[in-house]
């Protein structure tokens, strides 16, 4: 067993790309379940719609090639596209289900990232959304790759080294990230976020306070939607996009990071996101070397990768059960209802 | 017969590690699985003709079958299992025909309108393909399961092998099985509709469960799939892995679904009810809980999917729709035991007493009734009912399972079980049908691959026009 | 528009609030608010049916009535937490039908709950700067943007803190309301809705649960907003305290007005007393078949389970919890 190996590849996870896309789809679940209590069980779906939007606008328009536009405009406005998309797919979801409920919303929006899934993994819009085989990367990456100042081969230290498409990726999805975490923060310590924090609270307190509930709900609804819609576009830069990774898998694991840092603070998020997926990659490695040198008898090394996801399980159920505002969280600030 | 559990662990294991060879499985991959690259599912045969063909219990090596159509022309051979499968990738109409030329001399088939017949891919992702067969010995008994006597048989699986997708998500699973003799469209209607009405009669029996236990303790069940896929698991382990006569398997299949749902209450939901966890908290455990069960079941039995060695009966011809006696003995019994549980909570005390807990917890116990006791029974009957409808959900779709079987049905389960209005019995019953009537019909007009797309979409629509359900009183939304 | 009745009170009572003669319904000098044929039922059952009434501005006025009589009903479909089967009413001439809550309050109609909503991780003063109307901060964009809202966020700070310091608060500013005792918070709560400058402040029980050390004092805040210019309605049970305060007394019984007049002479009326006493013996309940109070249980269950503002408020408070054989389903169970 190579425990350095394990080491290295478990503090890779720190500084990935997708660690950073991955935090900032939790964030976007933060604002909608930490701070509005709204129960989001489809943030995957606004990473899908994010993601796919952002790569049908640049294969199927193809500004660069079609309309000579330079390739950061038409990057800038793939970006919008996909945000335009999150919005419309968040009022889509909210208009019907603000006003019930709050279970309701969560079986809606459970119930739409998987028509979403369904929707884009159908052999019938194969020419478009490229079915279940998704869209190859190298379809949509070619102005961000175009963009890119770095011209060396490789960037970083340690674990943390990569190509200079890697690094580029890399910088460009963190700083997005610091971006939606001092957006979060700005918002969250304004009049708006004591409105946010209210209706999570009470609704009907703040109802008759005269602000207009339904409204702030919406727009936290389509703030964290927003959030995980660049999510999605940061997700599929370093890969491909595949309809499948936004699965209700993924959003019962952003569920789990955001516990796991703390719901409704700035940084629980981020900490989640990074701890998460450390631990993955760090149980992952120990099983697999544990497997490999016979600890396991007669285990396959699959066997024991399904494992870990039967821990993340039981995280995810001790964490809620004995410390429900997870790391970050404040004690008296309990993330939920009682 | 064998009741220790060394043979059963043995049997366990061989089961593993011939489903694993047999299908091919992809272990790669899932140990160094990183946020860069969370794994998926990907076939790329989106339908797959399969079968076993035997005579009586003894499996036949080398029988040639075709599929073909829509540009696709595919020859598989049995292998010494009997089992063969062909995938596609495009739905369509395809014709399946056997090559007699290649059976051993002395065995013909039944009658020789099977030796090509036309199958739609419209409603099913696996489809089963029967080619009943005739021994000049006479003794076989016909069918193409014949007993299950063969032991350790797998291998009907997904060709190439569905990868494990850990982190990824799932394909569908088949559903209810009707086909048709001609390619009329009401015939197909009408086939659908039997269909439909097969799978949401199954789901139903999940969907009360849900309901029930939703009505008593307010807490929505993520990990309620899970339930239906540990039937499944269980009857897949006693009829196929250690070869014990059907009722057995399904007595012990029941019970050990019973148990699993008494485990439930004890070891998870009491304890946070003493606890005084809020509901919010409750249903992110269930989901955690979910996870956990699911890659424990995955664990298990790997992540393909496995045939079970029960027959499935004759092939019955009822005017212009093709069914097996599986889907009959299917149906009937999730009615038999749908008007059990109508009776049960009517006429019973503990059922009247389930009402009463349903209606109002506090009034129910401040009138002498046993909350806690009420819940435990709700628990166990939830569990007994889903673990049934594991049983006959792998018969149904094909004989077959898969670790996240459950969970695949789990959106239709909340779908019917919202769709007729939170809480009550009667309303999941009434709502399963009718997803699984949409589902099934939507196929004449969408992609199948898109039909539980319709399903949730009408959920979504009737929470839009009538939140309080289909059945619920419109007065409930203030 | 209704005609009068005259049983019990003296035939031809006025008074100085009154246009005309005292009767239920009748009309005021000076009415804020008026409402007319305003009907509430639930799955058959009627729990508001008020013809017609008016609220005297500038005066406190409770309205008081036996457990179930649809008092807190009637407040709902008054503030636009639930809406009524049919009817009309207005708030200072203006029709307030099909008006949402949350406007309702922005017009100066403010209320508070029976049970308390203070917001419970939310600090004190957070709750009371929530209560603020027209905060620029509030809306999306400007709240990223300090400057714009500081100096507002400053002034509603010092606001707060001088009606925390009224309501003896102030210690409290940086806790947590749920940290709060019961009594505490009722008066941040009323504190909260008096940051909103409304013109007509109305009160579901600010009695109910309260440690009867702080009565006193929540009777002189009352009176208190009644000086600055506010007028009150309130809910209320305790008939020490009606008397105590209040400038003029609507009785409810069955959903219905029974009665009104100052709260001198209102107990002597005979509608009051089979009404209101009547129903505070057990005799009333215990005229209830079987039948009925399955119905009831019935009718209010279809409230619980999806009920999303009001009507959920309704069913699980109780009215008076002291008052024997009652559930929290009686509201709208009496007819």
């Amino acid at each position: 067993m190579d425990f350095l190996t394990i080491l290295n590849n478990s503090a890779a996870e720190i500084l990935s790309p997708s660690t950073a896309a991955f935090a900032l789809a939790t964030i976007g679940l933060n604002v909608h379940f930490g701070y509005s209590g709204l129960l989001n069980f489809g943030q995957a779906a606004f990473m899908a719609v994010g993601a796919y939007a952002f790569a049908i606008f640049t294969m199927q328009v193809d500004p660069t090639a079609t309309l000579g536009w330079p390739m950061w405009l038409s990057f800038v406005v793939a970006v919008l596209v996909a945000i335009v998309a999150a919005v419309a797919f968040a009022l889509v979801l909210g208009i019907p289900t603000l006003r019930l409920r709050g279970d309701y919303l969560a079986i809606v929006t459970i119930a739409a990232a998987e028509i979403i899934r369904f929707t884009v993994r159908t052999s019938d819009y194969s020419a478009v959304t490229g079915g279940s085989q998704g869209l190859r990367g190298q379809d949509y990456k070619g102005d961000i790759t175009g963009l890119n100042p770095l011209t060396g081969t490789t960037y970083g230290f340690g674990p943390w080294t990569g190509t200079a498409y890697d690094t580029w990726i890399r910088i460009l999805a963190w700083t997005l990230v610091v971006v939606a975490l001092i957006l979060v923060w700005l918002l969250m310590r304004s009049p708006w976020g004591r409105v946010i924090k209210g209706i999570r609270e009470d609704e009907d307190a703040v109802r008759s306070l005269g602000k207009n509930v339904y409204s702030y709900k919406m727009q936290a609804l389509v703030l964290g939607g927003v959030l995980g819609g660049l999510a999605g576009i940061m997700y599929v830069l370093p890969r491909a996009v595949q309809p499948d990774n936004f699965a209700t898998a993924m959003t019962f694991y952003i569920w789990t990071a955001l516990l796991l840092g703390g719901a409704a603070t700035v940084f629980g998020p981020l900490l989640g996101s990074i701890l998460f997926w450390v631990l993955l990659a760090f149980t992952g490695g120990m099983l697999s070397g544990l497997q490999q040198i016979g600890a396991f008898g007669d285990m396959s090394g699959t066997q024991a990768g399904q494992l870990r996801f039967v821990l993340v399980g039981v995280a995810l159920m001790l964490l809620v059960i004995f410390r429900p505002q997870g790391i970050l969280g404040n004690k008296k600030e309990l993330s939920f209802h009682v | 017969m064998k009741t220790s559990s060394r043979p059963r662990r043995r049997g366990l294991r061989r089961a593993i590690a011939v489903a694993f060879a047999a299908l091919g499985m992809v272990a790669g991959g899932v140990s160094a699985a990183t946020a860069a690259d969370l794994p998926s599912t990907e076939a790329t045969d989106q339908f797959i003709f399969q079968g076993i063909i035997r005579d009586g219990a003894d499996p036949l090596e080398g029988v040639e079958v075709t599929v073909s159509g829509n540009g696709v022309e595919e020859t598989a051979a049995t292998d010494d299992t009997g089992a063969w499968s062909i995938g596609v990738a495009e739905p369509g109409t395809y014709t399946v025909s056997l090559d007699p030329a290649t059976l051993p001399d002395g065995i013909t088939l039944r009658s020789a309108e099977f030796e090509s017949r036309e199958f739609t891919t419209a409603s099913t992702s696996q489809i089963g393909v029967l080619f009943p067969l005739d021994s000049a010995g006479g003794g076989g008994g016909g069918g193409t399961g014949g007993d299950s006597g063969t032991g350790g048989n797998t291998g009907t699986g997904g060709e190439g092998g569905e990868p494990a997708a850990p982190g990824g998500g799932t394909g569908e699973p088949g559903s209810a099985a009707a086909g048709t003799t001609t390619n009329d469209f009401w015939s197909t209607v009408l086939a659908r509709t039997i269909s439909g009405l097969g799978f949401g009669l199954l789901m139903a029996l999940g969907a009360i469960g849900i309901t029930l236990i939703y009505g008593t303790t307010g807490v929505s069940n993520f990990a309620h799939g899970e339930l239906l896929t540990f039937g499944g698991v269980v009857f897949y382990a006693t009829t196929t892995l250690i070869n014990w006569p059907v009722w057995v398997a399904v007595i012990v299949t029941l019970v050990a679904s019973a148990a699993f749902g008494w485990m439930h209450d004890w070891g998870i939901f009491k304890p946070l009810r003493r606890r005084n966890v809020g509901l919010v908290q409750v249903l992110i455990v269930t989901i955690g809980l979910s996870i956990a069960l699911r890659y424990l079941f995955q664990f298990l039995i790997g992540g393909g999917i496995l045939g079970l060695s029960v027959p499935r009966g004759d092939v019955i011809t009822l005017g212009p729709v093709i069914m097996t006696t599986a889907d009959i003995v299917s149906m009937s019994v999730a009615i038999v035991v749908l008007v059990a549980v109508g009776l049960f909570l009517t006429r019973t005390r503990i059922g009247k007493a389930t009402r009463a807990v349903s209606d109002n917890s506090s009034l129910a116990a401040s009138s002498g009734i046993d909350v806690d006791k009420v819940i435990r029974i709700v628990w166990v009957l939830g569990a007994l009912l889903t673990g049934g409808s594991g049983i006959l959900y792998t018969y149904f779709i094909g004989a077959n399972i898969k670790w996240d079987v459950g969970f695949t049905v789990l959106l239709l389960l909340f779908a019917s079980v919202t769709l007729g209005g939170l809480g009550s019995a009667f309303g999941a019953l009434v709502g399963a049908v009718i997803v699984g009537l949409v589902t099934e019909l939507s196929t004449l007009f969408i992609a199948a691959d898109l039909r539980y797309a319709v399903a949730l979409l009408v959920l979504i629509l009737v929470l839009l026009f009538r939140p309080q359900g289909i059945l619920g009183r419109k007065e409930r939304v203030g | 528009m209704s005609e009068t009745t005259t049983d019990g009170t003296a035939p031809t009572a006025t008074h100085p609030l009154v246009d005309g003669e005292v009767a239920p319904g009748c009309k005021k000098v000076d009415p804020i608010v008026v409402a007319d044929g305003v009907i509430r039922q639930f799955g058959g059952l009627t729990a508001v049916d008020v013809e017609h009434v008016e609220i005297p501005r500038g005066a406190i006025t409770a309205l008081i009535g036996p457990n179930g009589a649809g008092k807190t009903t009637f407040f709902n479909l008054l503030t636009g937490f639930d809406r009524p089967n049919k009817g009309s009413w207005s708030f200072e001439g203006q029709s307030l039908a099909h008006v949402p809550s949350h406007k309702v309050a922005r017009r100066g109609m403010v209320r508070t709950f029976q049970l308390t909503k203070s917001l419970g991780r939310l600090t004190v003063l957070q709750n009371m700067l929530l209560g603020a109307r027209d905060q620029r901060g509030e809306s999306f964009f400007a709240a990223l943007v300090r400057p714009l809202w500081r100096a507002q966020e400053q002034s509603n700070t010092e606001k707060a803190d001088s009606l925390l310091a009224r309501f003896k608060l102030d210690t409290k500013r940086e806790d947590y309301a749920a940290s709060l005792s019961g009594g505490q918070r009722k008066l941040l709560e009323m504190a909260r809705a008096l940051m909103s400058d409304p013109t007509l402040v109305m009160l579901d029980e600010p009695m109910a649960g309260v440690n009867p050390a702080l009565t006193q004092s929540l009777l002189d805040h009352v009176k208190g907003l009644k000086d600055d210019g506010m007028t009150v309605l309130f809910v209320e049970h305790d008939m020490h305290m009606v008397r105590h305060i209040s400038d003029w007394v609507i009785v409810m019984a069955e959903g219905r007005i029974v009665a009104e007049g100052p709260p001198e002479t209102i107990m002597q009326n005979q509608a009051v007393v089979d009404a209101y006493l009547g129903a505070h013996h057990d005799t009333d309940l215990g005229t209830l078949t079987n039948q009925q109070v399955a119905q009831i249980h019935e009718a209010a269950e279809e409230e619980v389970p999806v009920g999303l503002e009001a009507s959920a408020t309704e069913t699980t408070t109780t009215d008076a919890p002291a008052e024997p054989g009652a559930t929290a389903h009686d509201e709208e169970g009496k007819r």
